[in-house]
């Protein structure tokens, strides 16, 4: 280890040195390795593998081609829950992005009580996920929960919300978007730091609006930070199932169940694994194009600036 | 007009945090008053611990702290050292296949283990690890994001230090440990953050590969204790919750700076 990096004088041995710098970095690297080919590389690859084969409840595991490709396709479940995944990501990730600028542009501000509205709008991004669905769930509750107690005392009748397969989307839609817009937040007040003050005093100078700097200086500065936002939103929305498990199981009838949380039911209630591993090798296709976007259009984007 | 508009943001700014904090609030005021003012709001209503001892009592949350302790400090240790020698060989090193065995690192931050949760728990039962600690921290060992940040902070240390370290006669270890791990400190503190918050709350995966009360952390804790075929008391079930977050909740409340940059420098990487 030691002869690796130290000045070895005699040009002779330069071929011998790469050699064991070539060793010594192989066993640097050696636990990193060892253990993201165990726990990601072979795992991707058995989830590829496995989708091929049928279960072998009775007998072997036999290879089956394409067939649970097809029963996929036709299994209403999934198409559902793909659905429900795409609403709940556009139900979420424009809301949370609009709030979080909304939030980033007043805690930039010298506005009364800056530090604590930060802390305000920040606080639940430390909490976790299934304490907030246990909070939340309360709200939702029929008639006891505080949702129905406010709207009875607006004079409203009360309403089942997780319940009904018309409320239950954007109930856990609120959540999320409460949950991950101070998060957010945190990354357009970074951007907005970086905005030279000249700019400002200069647009005041030119008699521009608040709102015609906000629009035409502002945001499009911001567009770098918005991209990078919204990939990463996008994401978390094929991520975050675990207050599915709190609040309402998927339901009713995977209403608002999401294609991970369909993943794990198949797998780890219904035992199917294969058909399971099938699921997931949508799911890693579909994680694998958002960030391939976000390679390539992302990440050439910063390099210009 | 401008003084007219300004006030009225700092209005809307007020009522949208104060809106913000109400499902905490909320959970406080029914975590420390009787079930029977869960949802009734009287300035009067006595405080009391009572909900805490009864949840205390009903479930071995002793132990599910204990086991989210030893799994954060598992996952943070492993993570910090396996991180640490990586990204000093990518960083420093030039080596055959440096190139494809980044993209491979890189690999993680696409597809996390988070989402190969049927797979992993095959692999974690064949090595015969099932309802462990180990079993819930191994996925996450090796980060592909910790290994990211620290060859970013590695690479920009100054070649003199590292050169006047040899001159010195340090080793590559020793270099490693006296020039690259000190000037590292501020991504370290993110990660190290980042990364507990992240393991404190995880849930999917530990509710899927613990059984038992010797290896569930919290999150998974509350779960079980929370679910309705249980039929505890409400205010009980929120002073549970309260319990779960809380020392997360205070260490962010103390550290608020320190969290909200470490995410913020974690997150733009």
């Amino acid at each position: 280890m030691v002869a690796a990096v130290m000045s070895d004088a005699a040009p002779s041995a330069a071929k011998r040195r790469t050699w064991t710098t070539s060793i010594n970095a192989w066993l640097l690297l050696l636990p990193a390795i060892v253990l993201l080919a165990t726990f990601t590389h072979y795992p991707i690859l058995a989830t590829l593998y496995h989708s091929f084969f049928s279960l072998g409840r009775s007998g072997p595991a036999e290879f089956i081609g394409l067939d649970n490709y097809r029963y996929m396709l036709d299994d209403d479940v999934f198409w559902q829950v793909l659905r429900n995944n795409f609403i709940f990501a556009i139900a979420t990730v424009p809301t949370s992005i609009a709030l979080a600028l909304l939030m980033a542009v007043w805690v930039d501000k010298k506005i009364v009580g800056r530090s604590f509205l930060r802390l305000a709008f920040f606080t639940p991004t430390v909490l976790p996920m299934i304490a907030v669905a246990n909070i939340w769930l309360f709200f939702y509750t029929p008639d006891y929960g505080l949702l129905d107690q406010f709207l009875r005392f607006l004079g409203f009748a009360g309403h089942n919300w997780l319940g009904d397969p018309a409320t239950v989307m954007s109930c856990l839609a609120v959540m999320v978007v409460w949950k991950e817009a101070g998060f957010f937040m945190i990354f357009y007040l970074a951007a907005l730091q970086t905005i030279p003050p000249e700019l400002k005093e200069a647009a005041s100078v030119e008699g521009a609006s608040r709102w015609y700097f906000f629009r035409r200086v502002t945001l499009p500065l911001l567009m770098p930070t918005t991209l990078f936002i919204s990939i990463n939103a996008l994401i978390n929305s094929f991520k975050l199932v675990d207050q599915l498990v709190i609040m309402t199981k998927g339901g009713p009838n995977n209403a608002s169940s999401l294609l991970l949380y369909y993943i794990y039911e198949v797998a780890f209630n219904f035992w199917d694994t294969t058909y399971a591993a099938t699921l997931t090798v949508t799911l890693i296709t579909i994680l694998a194009a958002v960030a391939l976007t976000k390679f390539v259009y992302l990440d050439r984007r910063i390099h210009y600036q | 007009m401008r003084r007219d508009s300004y006030s009225i943001e700092t209005l809307a700014a007020w009522t949208l945090a104060l809106l913000w904090l109400l499902p905490l609030a909320y959970s406080l005021w029914s975590a420390f008053h009787p079930s029977e003012y869960a949802t009734r709001f009287d300035l009067t209503a006595p405080l009391t611990f009572n909900n805490f001892v009864k949840a205390w009592n009903q479930a071995p949350f002793a132990r599910y702290y204990l086991n989210t302790l030893m799994l954060v400090s598992l996952v943070l240790a492993g993570q910090l050292v396996i991180a640490t020698l990586a990204a000093y060989a990518f960083a420093r090193f030039k080596f055959v296949g440096r190139d494809v065995l980044f993209a491979l690192v890189l690999v993680q931050l696409m597809i996390m283990p988070d989402v190969l949760i049927v797979e992993n728990y095959r692999v974690i039962s064949a090595l015969n690890l099932l309802d462990t600690i180990p079993a819930i921290a191994l996925p996450y060992m090796a980060s592909a994001f910790g290994i990211f940040l620290l060859r970013q902070t590695f690479k920009g240390v100054p070649t003199e230090l590292v050169e006047a370290a040899r001159v010195e006669g340090a080793s590559s270890f020793g270099v490693l440990w006296r020039v690259f791990v000190p000037l590292g400190k501020t991504t370290y503190i993110a990660f190290g953050l980042v990364s507990v918050s992240y393991h404190w709350n995880n849930f999917l995966w530990p509710l899927i590969v613990t059984n038992s009360v010797e290896s569930r952390p919290l999150t998974v804790g509350l779960a079980v204790f929370g679910a309705p075929e249980t039929g505890v008391d409400w205010s009980v079930i929120t002073a549970a919750t309260v319990m779960t977050m809380a020392p997360l909740l205070l260490a962010f409340l103390l550290f608020q700076r320190q969290f909200v940059q470490s995410f913020m420098r974690a997150g733009i990487r």
